[in-house]
């Protein structure tokens, strides 16, 4: 990053507050303006926001690296052709589409869950976190790990697992899906479980896990938490807002 | 009516008032969603050209949300003020685009009509209006409020400072306060977006403001905002409350989405009004709208989201508020695309609320899956400015790490001020001089390491 002329910027003696914080505090100025530096750092965040929305999803890599570790794959498109679609018309997002949906009616059905990846609004997210995840969860949660089903979705929204899951004869549909990039965290990765989903299911019918990344909710966490609420979910036989995560209770094991 | 004309050989009719205006409306994605929009632009155009001939009573005859079905239709139709309307009844929408521009036509004409008119006529007159007409009629509408100090006063701007944290942790949100106040910012409002709704935590917020407030003696009004109800229960509980916050939409069925209503408003307004907090005046209120809430919780019944918006202000004015903030960028672009139609959304939401006579300020914002960018916040910003917007944001490097979305920033306030001479509340403006914040100019003098509040704010309120 470039080092500034320390003559030339007021600076603020208050930099040791940042240490409450992660805003964008005592960034000192030149006149009324921000620094050279500052604009730099935040263009530089900036750009990775928007990269994480507009860079394609690497399919045939995570399709790879799911079969390496000994997951069933299987890849499918909303009705949303291409990213501009997507981001206008977020009900296109949540279809389908129908090549997809015969696609998989004709696919092995789920033995009891389907598990859903989808772009969402950060590619990047769904590419880094959502293998890490998917292995710390098949660790915890005992099921038919080798016919259980890893839907890819192209161009999707959370609702696009409903379809899914209908065609694939899921009890549990569990959407692994890129949150909106924040400045400061372009590659969150959020997690949606429903129980028995149906087209048209409610938001108030899914339970949610957010911000999961490194520097937000660990893999280790975000599993434990996903345990947790699968069983709980197939054990009460529902989701949402009368599913309450009381995972915080239990101790993560070494 | 008959809302119909010629284009060449082609004929135009719409069905309706509420048909004509939705497509009469610039260009935005939240309208195409929405099945509204003009499907050419000469069908946008000969929508106008229709909508410039009907007269204003129309918009008394023909509701575009019945009344019968709508708390809104009818707050709006039950507190139209006919004496008021009087001097511009006789005109038609493209008249009035054409009296308000008039040299003749000042503040105090301007002023005089506002009671007699509808959200729906304001609307609709900005639809007929470009960027330049509404930046310089809203500059001729001056609402100026007050409570502990005076917002909205001509050559002024202030400043709500958000100094937001994801986990509300009270040291972060010290630093982030500490840093805007010794940035000059605060002015309109300090206003924090909590991450929590649980009474306790709030219950902090709200302590910790108020004594940063009395141990500085700072001329300033604080606000958490959450829900409605959660302020009245706290202002049951003791908790010091300036103003009262809620999002608020143009119908019924958005408002009761929100969790609120009329009377819900209007309870939680007498509540804080019995504390009488204020000390110059008492305009308490604090509503956040922006275009295409409607949709977005269904609640839209087919009107197009610019005429929603407007009509939300009709709630608004209802309750004397001290700042109303249009939250233009925020959505996404499935509502408003790109910089663009943000500009033009916030300029048309500006000069709606500022006719209505509403303190209108804007939450110049973006969110990272919309296609604008710091550049597009710079020209709003500059545009409100010439506009004479009471207030706009200001955040810690223009970043809310809580929110994840991008606004404007204490340095975009200070070069606001700097390129058209705009001033702080006059209270405020002189607690920045006798704190030695700034000088008698006005401008920031440099903070020293031993300064009053650098030394001492971090420590109030188990902040350390």
């Amino acid at each position: 990053m470039h080092n500034d002329d320390k003559t030339l910027i007021q600076a603020n003696p208050w930099d040791e507050l940042r240490s409450h914080t992660n805003a964008r505090i005592a960034l000192g100025r030149v006149g009324s303006s921000l620094p050279t530096r500052e604009v730099l750092k935040f263009g530089l965040a900036h750009a990775q926001a928007r990269d994480a929305v507009h860079r394609p999803l690497d399919f045939t890599h995570l399709k790879h690296e799911l079969h390496a570790e000994g997951f069933r794959t299987l890849h499918v498109h909303s009705n949303a052709q291409d990213r501009q679609t997507y981001l206008l018309r977020p009900d296109y997002g949540r279809q389908l589409h129908d090549e997809s949906r015969i696609y998989l009616e004709h696919a092995l059905p789920a033995p009891e869950l389907a598990v859903v990846i989808c772009d969402g609004l950060s590619s990047i997210a769904a590419q880094r976190h959502s293998l890490p995840l998917l292995k710390a969860f098949r660790e915890r949660f005992s099921t038919d790990w080798a016919n259980t089903p890893v839907v890819i979705a192209e161009q999707g929204r959370v609702a696009i697992g409903d379809g899914i899951a209908v065609a694939l004869r899921a009890r549990l549909l569990i959407v692994l899906i890129g949150e909106r990039p924040g400045l400061s965290s372009p590659d969150s990765l959020g997690i949606y479980l429903t129980y028995q989903p149906a087209h048209g299911s409610m938001d108030s019918q899914r339970n949610c896990i957010s911000n999961v990344r490194p520097e937000g909710l660990p893999y280790a966490q975000a599993a434990l938490k996903l345990d947790y609420l699968a069983r709980e979910s197939l054990r009460l036989q529902l989701s949402g807002v009368s599913l309450k995560d009381d995972s915080n209770q239990l101790k993560i094991s070494p | 009516m008959l809302y119909q004309t010629a284009v060449g050989a082609l004929q135009y009719r719409f069905v309706d008032l509420k048909t004509l205006l939705a497509k009469a409306s610039p260009a935005r994605s939240g309208d195409y969603l929405a099945g509204l929009a003009a499907a050419t632009y000469e069908e946008r155009m000969a929508a106008k050209i229709i909508l410039a001939d009907v007269p204003l009573k129309q918009f008394l005859q023909e509701a575009l949300i019945p009344y019968e079905l709508d708390e809104v239709s009818r707050l709006i139709i039950d507190t139209h003020d006919k004496a008021a309307f009087a001097p511009i009844s006789h005109l038609t929408v493209g008249d009035l685009r054409d009296w308000m521009l008039l040299d003749s036509t000042d503040s105090q004409a301007l002023a005089a009509v506002t009671a007699g008119i509808t959200p729906e006529m304001a609307a609709a007159v900005s639809k007929l209006m470009r960027n330049q007409d509404l930046i310089l009629v809203a500059k001729k509408c001056r609402v100026v409020t007050a409570f502990r100090n005076t917002i909205g006063l001509p050559g002024h701007l202030s400043v709500r400072l958000q100094p937001n944290h994801p986990t509300d942790d009270v040291r972060g949100i010290a630093a982030s306060l500490l840093d805007g106040l010794l940035y000059g910012s605060g002015d309109a409002t300090v206003g924090i977006n909590p991450a929590s709704d649980s009474l306790s935590t709030l219950m902090r917020l709200w302590q910790m403001l108020d004594e940063v407030r009395e141990h500085f003696d700072i001329p300033m009004q604080s606000c958490v905002l959450t829900h409605v109800t959660t302020q009245i229960q706290a202002i049951a509980a003791g908790a010091p409350i300036d103003l009262v916050f809620q999002s608020i939409a143009g119908t019924e069925k958005t408002n009761s989405s929100f969790g609120v209503n009329l009377a819900l408003l209007r309870e939680a307004h007498d509540a804080a009004q019995s504390l009488k907090r204020g000390t110059v005046g008492n305009n308490l209120m604090y509503f956040e709208t922006g275009q295409g809430s409607a949709l977005s919780a269904g609640g839209h019944h087919d009107v197009d989201q610019q005429t929603c918006e407007a009509r939300a202000y009709a709630v608004a004015r209802e309750f004397k508020p001290l700042l109303v903030n249009t939250v233009v960028g925020f959505i996404g672009p499935e509502y408003l695309y790109d910089g663009k139609q943000i500009i033009r959304a916030g300029l048309e939401d500006h000069f709606c609320g500022k006719l209505l006579g509403l303190p209108m300020g804007c939450d110049v914002c973006y969110t990272n899956h919309a296609e604008a960018d710091q550049d597009d916040m710079d020209t709003l910003l500059t545009l409100f400015g010439a506009a004479g917007i009471n207030f706009i944001m200001g955040i810690p490097g223009a970043d809310d790490i809580m929110l994840n979305y991008q606004s404007t920033s204490f340095h975009d306030a200070l070069y606001l001020r700097s390129v058209l001479g705009l001033k702080r509340a006059p209270e405020f403006d002189a607690w920045l001089a006798k704190m030695a914040i700034t000088d008698t100019t006005g401008q920031l003098r440099e903070i020293g390491r031993g300064h009053h509040l650098l030394q001492q704010l971090p420590f109030i309120s188990g902040a350390a």
